[in-house]
């Protein structure tokens, strides 16, 4: 699998070009439940941030945090110099163009065919590309994920690794300066799961982006990760690079670990 | 200690009591409370429905898809009730009216039946199944599988581009629907009057529709928009607020055929009362 063509992110360039995501104490909770009670942490330009934590510790709101896909109760979240919490919705807009967020089921609009859901997006966020163009663009994201010959298919007709690198195409088509992954590899086969994993990387080379990838696969985290970070309660429990992480003595990172 | 023994026995008998008379008072507090929270978020639902209507850059598009799922794939469905409606009411009607001699009466009066009251609240009863329960489950699906979410973080504003088509849709399209099975409806009383008869398709058109006046036409068709807003409004809102679990699309499409066809009798006796003021 290889990736073809030209990035348009390479000319793009955020307001701190060193730190394109800053999150400050967030605390989100759910009735009397907090989820996430003072998490704070920092994505820096180009860098594959991995959130490791156990199922239910907040990983996935951490990042629908981000997007404002949930409204977090307190702290303060800057992507690309620009408080999210604070933005009205054409803002939230704006900011939404810039990020693309695979979703742990891949979220396929299952109406459309993979062409129609490439389509989308782009059609919404690029609105003055010709025919010719969106059909280039869509060619071009289908080789990147190396599904070239499913674009006429439905959704029901991909296999759950198909519809992972369908979707990521679809995130990747608008050329986002931020990628989010929830779960990437969950539910996936070892050997798939290693595809997405390397893909993730290849579109970090190739796009420029800067990724926080949520996960418990250690595989996936291995292979992506190029600074870590563990929740734990609501919390950051640890933050540091894949080596340092192997060599903890903590038992509790020992139990992810090996 | 003989003595206060029933009397602690009462006490403690008593304070049971009253422990479970404040957690049923506390459920049925809760009860309540859920019931105005969902009324208010359903109100709150409208709003933004009915200020996105009338903001830029109307998904035309997806207006007219919606139009053809709601419109033209119903009418197989309306086409066979309201031809069996005015055969029914035909065959059953057709006796009575022989006794008094006033047949010739038939048509006017299963036109009239049908303009006004049967073919109105049948065709939107039958689209509140349909219609109402489809967008239940399809809304749902798309929230469980998170589809709403990726649109949202397309930049695609969901409510506008998957609750206003479908409302507006079915506004315009389940009036339609009526007219047509209306029609129909007429057509299929045609037939049952000639099982036992032989009246002409001529004769009994005319006779149908010199009785119908503008009253009789005006009102039933406005109340049909209503009816049309409010299947496309109840199936989006139960479908687009469903929970994340998969069994919350079920329950989404139940309630919104449930609801919807509720909301449509009470909104039928209302505008029955306005008509009859009139």
């Amino acid at each position: 699998m290889t990736i073809a063509g030209t990035p348009e992110t390479a000319s793009k360039k955020a307001e701190n070009p060193e730190q394109v995501i800053e999150i400050t104490s967030l605390r989100k909770g759910f009735g009397s439940e907090v989820v996430l009670s003072n998490v704070s942490l920092k994505l820096f330009a180009g860098e594959n941030l991995v959130v490791l934590g156990k199922s239910g510790s907040g990983k996935s709101v951490l990042i629908k945090c981000i997007v404002r896909l949930m409204e977090p109760d307190e702290g303060k979240i800057i992507v690309l110099g620009d408080d999210v919490v604070a933005m009205d919705r054409s803002g939230l807009g704006e900011m939404r163009k810039k990020i693309g967020f695979l979703f742990q089921s891949s979220a396929l609009y299952d109406s459309m065919s993979v062409k129609q859901n490439l389509e989308f997006p782009l059609r919404r966020i690029k609105r003055d590309l010709t025919r010719e163009q969106i059909s280039e663009k869509i060619e071009e994201v289908l080789e990147n994920v190396g599904l070239s010959d499913a674009i006429d298919k439905m959704p029901s007709q991909l296999s759950g690794g198909m519809r992972k690198r369908i979707s990521l195409a679809r995130t990747l088509i608008v050329d986002p300066m931020i990628m989010l992954y929830d779960e990437p590899t969950t539910g996936l086969d070892p050997v798939t799961s290693d595809e997405i994993s390397i893909l993730i990387n290849e579109v970090q080379k190739k796009y420029k982006t800067s990724s926080v990838i949520i996960t418990h696969d250690i595989a996936c985290a291995r292979t992506t990760a190029n600074r870590i970070i563990m929740l734990l309660n609501g919390e950051v429990y640890k933050e540091g690079n894949m080596v340092e992480f192997e060599k903890s003595d903590d038992p509790l990172i020992n139990s992810f670990f090996k | 200690m003989k003595i206060l023994a029933p009397v602690i026995k009462v006490k403690e008998i008593a304070e049971k009591h009253s422990i479970k008379l404040v957690d049923k008072t506390l459920a049925r507090t809760v009860k309540a409370g859920n019931f105005l929270t969902e009324i208010a978020d359903a109100f709150l639902f409208m709003t933004r429905v009915t200020r996105e209507t009338f903001s830029r850059q109307f998904e035309f598009r997806e207006f007219l898809n919606q139009c053809y799922q709601i419109g033209y794939k119903t009418l197989p469905l309306i086409s066979v009730t309201g031809i069996i409606i005015g055969l029914v009411l035909t065959i059953q009607t057709r006796p009575a009216l022989l006794s008094f001699g006033a047949v010739g009466l038939l048509p006017g009066m299963v036109a009239i039946s049908l303009i006004r009251e049967m073919g109105p609240v049948i065709t939107a009863l039958i689209c509140a199944g349909k219609i109402g329960s489809g967008m239940g489950a399809e809304l749902g699906s798309m929230r469980v599988t998170e589809q709403i979410d990726a649109m949202e973080v397309s930049s695609t504003n969901p409510i506008k581009f998957l609750v206003v088509t479908r409302v507006l849709a079915a506004t315009i399209m389940v009036p339609i629907l009526v007219l047509y099975a209306d029609a129909l409806g007429i057509l299929g009383s045609w037939a049952g009057a000639n099982i036992k008869g032989n009246v002409s398709f001529v004769l009994f058109f005319s006779q149908a529709f010199s009785q119908i006046g503008f009253i009789d036409f005006l009102p039933a068709l406005v109340k049909t928009f209503f009816f049309g807003a409010i299947i496309g409004f109840v199936g989006c809102y139960k479908g687009y607020t469903a929970g994340r679990g998969t069994e919350s699309v079920g329950i989404a499409a139940n309630s919104a055929v449930v609801l919807a066809s509720l909301l449509v009798i009470i909104v039928d006796l209302i505008a029955v009362q306005i008509t009859d003021m009139l």
